[in-house]
């Protein structure tokens, strides 16, 4: 009983300090300097209820399903509390740091610009040149598997292009390419080849001999031996370089346009909304390149959860 | 003997850099040809294919400049310019270097932080690792010019900004290894240190630690060329104030393609020396570990 009331006690302090950083008139801690007191309280209520929280679900009182993304959404609400606060309370120059409740503002009453942006960068550059990366490095992979000599001369190749900052290439891509997104895609095609090159030929590898020689007693021929054992054994690899690669080629294709690009696009955005002080909005474009950056991970680990249902690492996760 | 000589791995490695030059030669031939033939279809000029090939070797501003002319440049801005010259590689070499270092510690500390409290702490675990994980789906290299902006105008300039970038990028494969390694240690030594009623420090620095040392260095690497890719595109806003990154810019402005070959050949340099120390420390630290090396 004691503890349903400590937890009320704390979600209201928190909803208070909620109140306050949103409702009340800027500059709120210059002028009543005692708020200030109220911040560490909030902070510690969210800790108590992250770790009660963290109790319930580890002695499995309820459906752990349900409640587990609460505590990272309360951490997040934490961060949001702490930086509206911060830049409201003492009235913080937007150029230093906008307020979240400004970026939001931003980023709604520009939703045209930023989908433009989207389009052109996401959309063209970014979906073209992972597509291409990935599906030539899984074609060269699943080639070199054949051969001992091609794996002893593509592998340190691979090793060495990983060294070197590959973002570095935008602006040859761009001299060859144009300014237009087929550059963009380009530097992504560059970026996303050598992690899916390696990662596939590292999933071929790791098929237990065993079962190729099971094949091998079934008659199988060389195709039905990729196609039903290497292949489905090699998926997780994949899908690991599947998901590395989807945040890569957003890297790479915005940081390609600072190198010149036409007057659209998320990086072009941000270099001269940075130019014109408007960090407002070059907020609103790194929220726009998160959700994306999120949503299309998100989006593989659910594929990868539904492809890979039979393999032991995804069943022991559900198992927990 | 044939089939084994085709095996050894030394064969495979001078094969592949050979052909690599061969195709690179071939490409910069048909690429600069092109771009020649133009011009001398615009002065009228009669050519020939050999007239061609020799000219397309030493272009001013190529599409792809041929592997000697890169090195020559190369060489040209490594050995024969002053290392204070602001047309040395070595010079923004350093400027490079020294944010990839500072942020590549900073990272590496931060990266084991955050990897021993989630490896100790439950609701740490839950809450933070989420947005360990998130952090790294956001492009942070979109947000780096706003951090040089930001930073710059409460008067942190130079060195810190771009650091602090480098930091953002190799913390992260430096938690996700430590807190697989953290948790790496033989379920049955645990429980014989508990029987020993060792306290949670001793369990950390005698049997946590050790553990995690092979996946802290395999991550170690990852996050050293990392927090480079880092301070190279950090520099790319800063532009006049040096750096392998404001070269690039500079040498996409202008045109000057075979100085930013060099300066791509410069990364490429940088990037595997500094990876190779990585893993000379690992390599030496494996050994005293009594690893078969």
């Amino acid at each position: 009983m004691t503890h349903s009331i400590k937890t009320s006690v704390y979600s209201l302090l928190l909803l208070a300090q909620l109140y306050l950083c949103f409702f009340f008139s800027a500059g709120f801690y210059k002028n009543q300097q005692w708020l200030i007191l109220l911040l560490p309280v909030a902070i510690f209520s969210a800790a108590k209820l992250m770790s009660t929280l963290t109790q319930l679900i580890d002695a499995k009182v309820v459906n752990s399903r349900y409640i587990k993304p609460l505590v990272p959404a309360l951490f997040a609400l934490v961060v949001l509390i702490f930086w509206q606060s911060m830049t409201k309370g003492f009235d913080v120059s937007k150029i230093l740091l906008p307020a979240p409740s400004e970026i939001f503002v931003a980023f709604i009453s520009n939703i045209p610009t930023l989908w433009a942006d989207f389009k052109q960068t996401y959309m063209k550059a970014v979906l073209a040149g992972y597509f291409i990366g990935c599906v030539s490095g899984f074609v060269v992979a699943s080639w070199a598997i054949k051969s001992r000599f091609l794996q002893n001369s593509l592998l340190p190749l691979g090793n060495f292009v990983s060294a070197i900052p590959i973002v570095g290439i935008a602006p040859i891509m761009v001299m060859w390419f144009g300014f237009d997104w087929q550059s963009k895609a380009a530097v992504v095609v560059v970026m996303t080849f050598f992690p899916m090159f390696i990662n596939t030929l590292a999933g071929l590898k790791s098929v237990d001999p065993l079962h190729n020689d099971l094949m091998h007693t079934y008659a199988a021929k060389s195709t039905q031996r990729f196609v039903k054992n290497q292949f489905p054994q090699a998926l997780p690899f994949i899908f690991n370089a599947l998901k590395l690669n989807s945040t890569m080629a957003l890297i790479g294709a915005i940081v390609a346009e600072f190198f010149g690009t036409p007057i659209v696009g998320m990086g072009f955005r941000i270099s001269t909304e940075v130019g014109r002080m408007n960090m407002e909005m070059v907020w609103a474009t790194i929220l726009v390149a998160a959700l994306a950056g999120s949503i299309s991970y998100g989006a593989l680990a659910l594929l990868e959860r539904a492809v890979l249902f039979w393999h032991p690492s995804v069943r022991s996760a559900q198992a927990k | 003997m044939k089939a084994k000589f085709i095996h050894q791995k030394w064969f495979a490695i001078v094969c592949t850099i050979v052909s690599v030059i061969a195709i690179w030669y071939v490409a910069s031939i048909w690429m600069n040809a092109n771009q020649l033939a133009k011009t001398y279809e615009r002065k009228s000029q009669s050519w020939t294919v050999s007239q061609v090939v020799s000219e397309s070797f030493s272009v001013k501003r190529p599409m792809l400049p041929p592997p000697h002319q890169v090195l020559q440049q190369w060489y040209k801005s490594v050995f024969d310019t002053k290392v204070s010259s602001k047309r040395s590689l070595v010079f923004h070499s350093m400027i490079t270097l020294q944010s990839t270092l500072l942020g590549f510690g900073l990272g590496s500390v931060l990266g084991i932080a955050i990897a021993v409290g989630i490896v100790h702490n439950r609701t740490l675990e839950l809450s933070f690792m989420p947005w360990v994980i998130a952090s790294q789906t956001i492009p942070v290299l979109a947000i780096a010019p706003i951090i040089v902006v930001v930073l710059g105008a409460i008067n942190l300039t130079g060195v810190v900004p771009k650091a602090i970038i480098a930091m953002y990028l190799s913390f992260f494969p430096v938690t996700i290894g430590m807190v697989k390694g953290l948790r790496s240690a033989d379920k049955l030594h645990m429980e014989l240190l508990q029987t020993y009623n060792a306290s949670r420090t001793q369990l950390f620095w005698k049997l946590r630690w050790y553990s995690a040392q092979p996946y802290l260095f395999a991550s170690l690497k990852i996050g050293i060329a990392a927090s480079l890719v880092g301070a190279v595109v950090a520099e790319l806003p800063t532009g006049a104030q040096g750096g392998l990154g404001s070269r690039l810019l500079s040498g996409s402005y202008y045109g000057q393609t075979v100085m930013i070959w060099a300066t791509l050949l410069m990364a490429a340099i940088l990037g595997s020396v500094l990876v190779n120390i990585v893993a000379l420390f690992e390599r030496i630290l494996l050994r005293r570990r009594g690893a078969a090396l």
